[in-house]
């Protein structure tokens, strides 16, 4: 198996179904990129995608539980407050989706955590395809991405107010153009 | 190369050593745009013109900021988000039932196969198993649907360069696609055919012989496109060594699908990281190493004949799975066939709940890729454990293609830009989301 303990700013690593999730300390994700990069083989980064986890839990839902073999469908009370879901230690949590261009296809999502107001590192020197990632998550999600040298909105236009992926962002409030509201 | 006949280790592999990887050729320090050099930039020879937005040939809204010194091209940045609809804040509001006609409309042109990512995403949170048939229709749609989007690619993308004949020669394939996604799904453009759990309706009685006739005229039709393309002198000066894009930048720059292919790396999710039933069926998967817009047109040329091969591969194993259960049998997710909510209240309940409620996903996060026409068409999913997804987001591969347009076109002349755009095969809808 290889080695994520050896990965700069390493903090903890889980597996998944689909690929092991390293979490990394936010400072050190740069080198992180690097060593996944050059050490391990991850040669591309196929995805950059940051998620707000503001109001988390609130919810209380975990209803649909069980497994494929171990789910009774006839069983009541499946659905309904069952669990809390898992805590998220800060607001945004920051995937970094690599992608080895070898047999059996190897992934391994990098992950860090940034809480509003704190800055990332670019990791635009290591793969030159998050240059739009980084700005469309800048765009939509508010992240600051340190280093970053065109850090500007790209999928909203220049001049607007928010970003529109936080959860503290409403869907339909944003004036109609060319309608009564406006 | 077949995905049985070839063990990976006899693959051209592009990168020599893992630490020997760098993007040589990007080419300035923002990677996506090309930097006016110095001594230009005081002159006053330098043109700046806007290429696009409403521009036929960008297709869709596509917008150039071209520095143009003379014919030559010495200056692009490219601007995005024309056609930002928010299917991702969209589906953060919508049930996991409902948020399937979503994806389908983001790549509009390769439908079946955003569409297909989405549920699988689901599934595998879900743990939900699908019947092998609905897993064969499903690649067999997914490869009838990745023709039409080579097609669209090939006839826009000669009509621009002038072969106008090209665009109805395409076309002409293009309608009996449509015409068969009519015929099996009820819709000619995104189907939402692909469920969560399996497929909406069994396949319909005559679809089998319809899609053979397909089948079989589809080979006729690839030769009369390289009878017109292949030896026109015009094609050839218009794309051979235009636009080229060395295999370390297309690395670097996070291509994938055919126009990672064409730069020499012969990597292909369908046979790599096979989903579905893609490891049992034998197809070849073309690679080309010049890097240029010929490769590009090359790659998908061939691609359209060995999905053609696996489309006929589908259909002798679907033909003998006649009776055999199209969606999952999980009344939790799935909806109860039509017929029983006239006589079955139980049925009609979980109608109801489904439709209204929707099903709940447990919590988890996953991503989940698939070889779309354009490349690598991925979704990450985050569950908290309630009916709506909490987040949802769509790794795109057009989104992706745009951003090698700079690298594409350093030294290039302003008509090459359109014969370069063209290639990269970006559809705005998928890049803008």
């Amino acid at each position: 198996m290889t080695d994520w303990l050896r990965i700069p700013g390493y903090v903890s690593h889980r597996d998944g179904r689909e690929m092991p999730t390293v979490t990394v300390e936010t400072g050190r994700i740069r080198e992180a990129c690097e060593h996944a990069r050059d050490e391990l083989g991850f040669q591309m980064c196929v995805d950059l995608v940051a998620t707000d986890y503001q109001g988390w839990g609130g919810q209380g839902v975990s209803g649909y539980i069980g497994t494929a073999s171990g789910r009774d469908l006839m069983k009541p009370m499946t659905q309904g407050l069952q669990a809390l879901p898992e805590i998220k230690p800060k607001r945004f949590s920051i995937s970094y989706h690599l992608l080895a261009l070898r047999h059996g296809a190897p992934r391994v999502r990098l992950r860090c955590w940034v809480d509003e107001g704190e800055r990332v590192p670019s990791v635009i020197s290591v793969w030159p395809t998050c240059d739009w990632h980084e700005r469309e998550q800048f765009d939509l999600m508010g992240i600051v991405f340190e280093g970053h040298p065109n850090l500007e909105r790209l999928l909203m236009p220049e001049d607007w107010e928010g970003h529109p992926l936080r959860k503290d962002y409403p869907i339909g409030g944003e004036p109609v153009r060319f309608s009564d509201e406006e | 190369m077949s995905a049985t006949a070839s063990p990976p280790t006899t693959r051209r592999w592009p990168i020599v050593a893992d630490g020997q990887y760098d993007g040589s050729r990007i080419p300035s320090r923002v990677p996506t745009v090309l930097d006016v050099p110095e001594e230009l930039r005081s002159s006053e020879d330098v043109l700046q013109i806007n290429f696009g937005p409403n521009h036929p040939s960008t297709h869709g809204v596509l917008r150039l900021i071209v520095d143009l010194h003379g014919e030559e091209v010495v200056g692009v940045s490219a601007v995005i988000g024309y056609l930002h609809t928010g299917f991702e804040k969209s589906m953060e509001s919508k049930t996991y039932w409902k948020g399937v006609t979503f994806p389908e409309r983001i790549d509009y042109v390769g439908y079946q196969n955003n569409g297909l990512v989405y549920v699988l995403a689901v599934e595998q949170l879900l743990e939900l198993e699908v019947p092998t048939k609905a897993k064969w229709m499903r690649m067999l749609l997914c490869e009838l649907n990745r023709i039409h989007s080579h097609l669209v690619f090939l006839g826009t993308s000669a009509l621009e360069l002038g072969a106008i004949s090209m665009f109805w020669y395409c076309f002409r394939e293009r309608e009996m696609l449509l015409d068969l996604s009519e015929l099996v799904t009820g819709q000619r453009m995104h189907t939402r055919y692909f469920q969560v759990g399996g497929l909406a309706e069994d396949i319909p009685p005559g679809f089998y012989g319809e899609c053979r006739k397909f089948v079989e005229w589809m080979p006729h039709a690839l030769d009369d496109y390289k009878g017109i393309l292949d030896r026109n002198e015009i094609w050839l000066e218009r794309t051979q060594g235009i636009g080229v894009l060395s295999a370390q930048d297309a690395i670097a720059l996070g291509q994938t699908g055919p126009n990672l292919r064409a730069s020499g790396v012969d990597w292909d999710l369908r046979r790599d990281q096979p989903y579905l039933h893609y490891d049992q069926v034998d197809f070849k998967v073309p690679v080309y190493a010049e890097g240029d817009v010929y490769s590009r047109y090359r790659v998908r040329l061939e691609e359209m004949a060995s999905s053609t091969n696996i489309v006929r591969q589908c259909l002798d194993k679907l033909e003998r799975m006649e009776g055999m259960p199209w969606i999952a049998d999980d009344r939790k997710v799935v909806l109860p066939p039509r017929e029983e909510l006239h006589t079955s209240m139980e049925s009609l309940i979980h109608h109801f709940k489904i439709v209204t409620e929707g099903f709940r996903v447990p919590e988890g996060e996953i991503y989940v890729a698939v070889e779309s026409p354009r490349g690598e068409s991925g979704c990450y999913l985050v569950s908290d454990g309630g009916p709506k997804p909490w987040r949802i987001h769509f790794r795109a591969p057009s989104f992706v293609a745009l951003e090698a347009t700079a690298t594409c076109l350093e030294d290039a002349l302003v008509a090459d830009l359109i014969a370069v755009v063209g290639s990269l095969d970006a559809v705005m809808g998928d890049t803008d989301r």
